[in-house]
């Protein structure tokens, strides 16, 4: 047994070439081939990588998806977003767990099995979605479930499960320039080396081009600023840790655009004189990682990358691809590039930005999977073309991932300038209460604002776009949102590590009904101490989902407040209820308060 | 270059990449602090020294100070979140001042007196967190850890142990100690260590001297932490 896993340890390192900077990469690895990590491994890490016993677990224990205590052969994690609950995940997993015959979080007795909830996987046009040993399987019905219970006790292998229930569709429900052409793998980099570096660049700032990952940062003037730094090397970082819950896009880029992806990329190390890049992909979809590996080798074939790339001397590079391991956390590229170093996915104190100090202190680009795309589109195409699409502060087009209460879910890709409106009707959505935006840290548009567009000048987005009808209470899908902040907070500072956990207390206190006047006003300061003093953007925006519903839908909390005043959290009637169910008794006398006065 | 900036309307001189904290502190304007420390790389992770710079908060520990800067600092509205703050660390962990041995020469408990904190404000969490007495000199009192690691940085950059680290994320995030067993005595920490000494709360412990100050003797017993020039070597040269 010992041997088993000091074999696995080994081969893990020596795929990463002894190197300790990959040590996410290796521990991810030695996971997946022995189901666990266990201090067995971490001892023969410790020995082969020369690293103290701390840093190996530091790492370890930061990601979701690395176990230090064994988990179970099987282990089932179900997607836990507001549009899977929509859909009825609780049920199904409920269901799972009673014909397993285990506690939700809790490995089997017989080592066999574990159920548990996760973030949102990235599946919610083709919800309830499951990951099973970190294989997505989508479309979960109740009988679904019994099947997968049924080769769970029978041990079936996973690669032997039936190919169907890992079938993850595309569901492109409107497409415009970026996905109504098939990519031709070299044609954007052909056209850019005759423009040459800078004619490439200039296309690039002509288009306007913005940063999809949301915050939409000039993509030229990111360039610009990592060309102009000085450093022995420079980097390209694709982020494709879409975590975003309702965010699915690049999940479909990578699938069927992924050659326009990469020659995005190769485009980018061009520009800035970069000889290596990764694609840091998230560990949700691990099932990509042979298809994206395939693609790269055929690049690779058609010297598309690698060693003078299409005959030019000197233009050397090549895309490594690196796998998260569940940590939203680190889709800010500053934690990302942590990430990508091996360690704990925690963000950097800024500055220096990563355009300047990124990856092994390097210069580094960090774009989004859209915008190396789009850069691809605009090199074969020109900068031109590109910026006369969409409006006058977002050039181009945005990939829209529809989710929620609607007839059609899924992609939707459309010039910038759409309405919400404009969206609702195609995707077949009726009575609608309100559209997130751009996931829980974005922004809550409620039915009298649907005439507002899709652009940075309105209403920014990575892509989310989850759709609620008036049948939705808008608190729970808040909460929903602060129950994902809690999951994700890396722990580093203070007020985004506490505060989330008090603010999904005050949160779950109202859903309980012991809600006040009081506690909302508690809520509100939570929100601002999170907003000022948080250390990165989930902290900043981890307020978010909740002051845009406490401002858009006031009345969904109010109906949460039932006293005037201030009840404790703790109900003391309640905290008996283990002790009725114990002595199967539920008189009067065995609830507290109820006795009545003088009797005693 | 003569360069200065202003907290508060004061003027602070400083020298070319100071962060406003250290100028602050050389200039003797005291900024609540817990996790930054003068000899070490600052952190930025507890967040108490928040301060407004035009507009914008930021953590002063990170912040390079430029000159004209305009920085608000004693300020109603950024005590009130400090003391949230502080309030947060209590409940977090299992903090219990009068059967401590650092009562008195706790930063964490000197900065919630010196903010006018009144109670824990918020539920317990009352975590379940476990005391690692088996080293010979030293006590672990994981209840009592801030996660300011200060002790993480002292051991790796001071002691070039790297005994100490954080795991688990999160609020599930702790401190780990570089043993298979995860005992500190099965560790190569001594009581010489830096590690040792830099702990802003009783998290470590020297054992055998608790007391050997009595309660009511001890730094800030004698005068509140913001009095103090030099807060940090007050209770670390005792």
């Amino acid at each position: 047994m010992t041997h088993a896993v000091e074999t696995a340890v080994d081969a893990a390192i020596e795929r990463h070439h002894n190197d300790a900077g990959n040590l996410l990469q290796i521990l991810r690895e030695v996971q997946e081939a022995c189901d666990w990590i266990s201090p067995e491994a971490v001892d023969q890490l410790e020995r082969r990588l020369r690293l103290p016993r701390t840093k190996i677990e530091g790492v370890a224990g930061f990601y979701a998806f690395l176990y230090t205590r064994p988990r179970g052969r099987y282990r089932v994690l179900f997607s836990d977003n507001i549009t899977d609950r929509m859909a009825g995940n609780m049920g199904l997993l409920d269901r799972m767990c009673r014909e397993l015959w285990i506690e939700r979080g809790k490995v089997s007795e017989d080592g066999l099995v574990s159920v548990d909830t996760t973030s949102c996987t990235g599946m919610c046009d083709q919800g309830p979605a499951i990951l099973v040993n970190n294989h997505a399987i989508t479309r979960l019905t109740r009988s679904r479930v019994d099947e997968i219970c049924t080769l769970i006790r029978d041990r079936v292998p996973l690669p032997d499960w039936p190919a169907d229930y890992f079938r993850v569709d595309d569901n492109v429900q409107r497409r415009d320039v970026m996905l109504a052409s098939e990519p031709d793998p070299g044609a954007a980099l052909t056209a850019a080396l005759a423009r040459g570096a800078d004619g490439l660049q200039d296309e690039i700032r002509r288009s306007n081009l913005r940063g999809r990952g949301g915050a939409g940062f000039s993509t030229s003037s990111k360039w610009d600023a990592c060309r102009n730094a000085p450093g022995a090397e420079h980097y390209v970082v694709c982020n494709a840790d879409e975590g975003e819950p309702g965010t699915f896009k690049d999940r479909v880029l990578l699938t069927s655009f992924a050659d326009r992806v990469l020659a995005g990329m190769t485009l980018c190390a061009f520009v800035i004189g970069a000889r290596k890049g990764f694609i840091y992909l998230r560990g949700e979809y691990r099932y990509l990682l042979d298809h994206l590996r395939a693609v790269l080798s055929h690049r690779r074939n058609r010297n598309l990358l690698g060693r003078n790339i299409l005959g030019r001397r000197g233009f050397e590079f090549d895309i490594e691809v690196h796998m998260g391991a569940g940590a939203y956390v680190c889709g800010e590229e500053s934690a990302l590039i942590e990430s990508l170093e091996g360690k704990r996915g925690t963000p950097r104190n800024r500055p220096p930005f990563p355009v300047t100090s990124g990856y092994l202190g390097q210069p580094t680009v960090v774009n989004n999977v859209e915008t190396f795309a789009a850069a691809s589109l605009i090199a074969k195409n020109g900068g031109a073309w590109y910026s006369a699409i969409g409006t006058g502060q977002s050039a181009g087009t945005k990939i829209l991932c529809v989710s929620g209460d609607c007839a059609r879910p899924g992609i939707y890709e459309y010039p910038f300038g759409v309405s919400v409106r404009e969206i609702l009707a195609d995707c077949g959505a009726v009575d609608t209460q309100a559209v997130q935006i751009s996931g829980p840290s974005g922004t809550c548009v409620p039915a009298a604002d649907f005439d507002r567009r899709i652009a940075f000048e309105d209403l920014p987005t990575a892509g989310a776009f989850m759709v609620f009808d008036h049948t939705r209470d808008m608190f729970e899908v808040a909460r929903n949102f602060v129950h994902f902040f809690v999951h994700e907070s890396c722990g580093f500072c203070t007020p985004c590590r506490v505060g989330t956990s008090l603010l999904k207390n005050m949160m779950d206190k109202l859903a309980d009904g012991h809600g006040s006047p009081y506690d909302f006003g508690e809520i509100e300061k939570m929100n601002r101490i999170l907003q000022s003093m948080s250390h990165c953007g989930l902290g900043h925006s981890a307020c978010n989902p909740v002051l845009d519903t406490i401002a858009k839908f006031p009345h969904a909390y109010r109906r949460h407040l039932e006293h005037d005043e201030f009840r404790p959290a703790f109900d003391l009637d309640r905290a008996l209820a283990a002790a009725r169910r114990m002595t199967g008794r539920d008189d009067e006398q065995a609830h507290f308060g109820a006795v009545p006065e003088g009797e005693a | 270059m003569n360069m200065s900036f202003t907290i508060d309307g004061k003027t602070i001189p400083f020298t070319d990449g100071q962060t406003i904290i250290q100028a602050a502190l050389a200039a003797g304007t005291y900024i609540p602090h817990m996790c930054y420390h003068p000899d070490f790389k600052p952190h930025g992770s507890c967040k108490l020294c928040t301060v407004r710079v035009e507009g914008r908060e930021t953590a002063s520990c990170t912040m390079r100070a430029e000159p004209g800067m305009v920085v608000e600092s004693d300020t109603p509205l950024l005590n009130d979140q400090r003391r949230a703050l502080v309030q947060m660390l209590f409940v977090e962990g299992n903090h219990f001042c009068p059967s401590c041995e650092k009562s008195g020469d706790c930063k964490l408990q000197a900065t919630a007196y010196d903010l006018g904190m009144m109670s824990p404000h918020y539920d317990h969490f009352f975590p379940d967190r476990p005391v690692d007495a088996s080293h010979p000199d030293l006590l672990l009192d994981f209840n009592r850890c801030i996660l300011c690691s200060l002790c993480v940085r002292a051991s790796r950059d001071v002691d070039g142990k790297g005994a100490f680290a954080l795991s688990g994320r999160g609020i599930r995030t702790r401190l780990i100690v570089n043993a298979k067993s995860g005992r500190l005595a099965d560790t190569n920490v001594t009581v010489e260590d830096r590690a040792v000494h830099v702990c802003p709360v009783g998290a470590i412990l020297r054992k055998r001297v608790g007391f050997a100050v009595p309660i009511g003797r001890r730094v800030f017993d004698l005068k509140p932490l913001s009095t103090y020039v030099d807060a940090t070597s007050a209770i670390e040269n005792k």
